[in-house]
């Protein structure tokens, strides 16, 4: 039986709490039941999952291998890419009118931008 | 032996999520949700390769990580315009 190091134990820790949040993202995409809810659990906790993890290869890489810090560069651009990958899906929401309530009347007969060319159906 | 628990149950939460993904990528019921499920279930799978590169204690597969961390990303506007704009590049 060999001693449990600190960072074993910290790379532990932030490993079960990435599976926690990557969990809680997924359970969200089945459990809720509208298009613009469906749309927080993964964007929001599966990325904060994901982050997590690579946080945890990084501290352990520190421990046993010569420790980069490479999986910063992934959890930067994790941080940076899913507002603009979640703000493009509801965008599609939006133009495909799949939102539930219909969108507010705009003053001056002006038209939303993302309903101009709504032509397409599913 | 802490890690290795540790290590069974991420890889455990990380599989059962790319299966409930999968179920909505089926189920739809709308094309958003779909592109949702696509770009979920690619970073489902950037923190799966990140775990077996602890597992294997290597640092090897992070380039495979970054690329799909990447695509995943671009494919996932791409899906987006087209919903969008019947057109991915104007």
């Amino acid at each position: 039986m060999t001693e449990t190091s600190p960072v074993e134990i910290l790379t532990a820790i932030l490993l079960l709490l990435g599976a926690f949040f990557t969990l809680v993202g997924g359970y969200g995409l089945i459990k809720l039941n509208n298009p613009m809810s469906r749309l927080h659990a993964p964007t929001k906790a599966g990325t904060l999952g994901v982050g997590s993890i690579l946080i945890a290869s990084m501290v352990y890489a520190f421990d046993h291998t010569d420790g980069s810090l490479h999986e910063l560069l992934i959890s930067i651009f994790m941080f940076a890419t899913a507002p603009v990958s979640a703000y493009f899906i509801a965008k599609v929401h939006v133009h495909r009118d799949r939102i539930g309530t219909p969108l507010p009347k705009l003053e001056d007969d002006r038209e939303w931008a993302t309903k101009v060319k709504s032509d397409t159906s599913d | 032996m802490l890690m290795t628990y540790a290590l069974y149950i991420a890889f455990g939460a990380v599989a059962l999520t790319l299966a409930l993904s999968m179920v909505r990528l089926l189920r739809g019921p709308y094309m958003g949700d779909r592109v949702l499920s696509l770009d979920t279930i690619s970073i489902n799978s950037v923190s799966l390769i990140v775990l077996y590169g602890i597992a294997r204690e290597t640092q090897m597969y992070f380039e495979a990580a970054l690329l799909i961390a990447m695509f995943g990303f671009i494919s996932t506007v791409a899906f987006a315009r087209f919903l969008l704009r019947r057109d991915v590049i104007e």
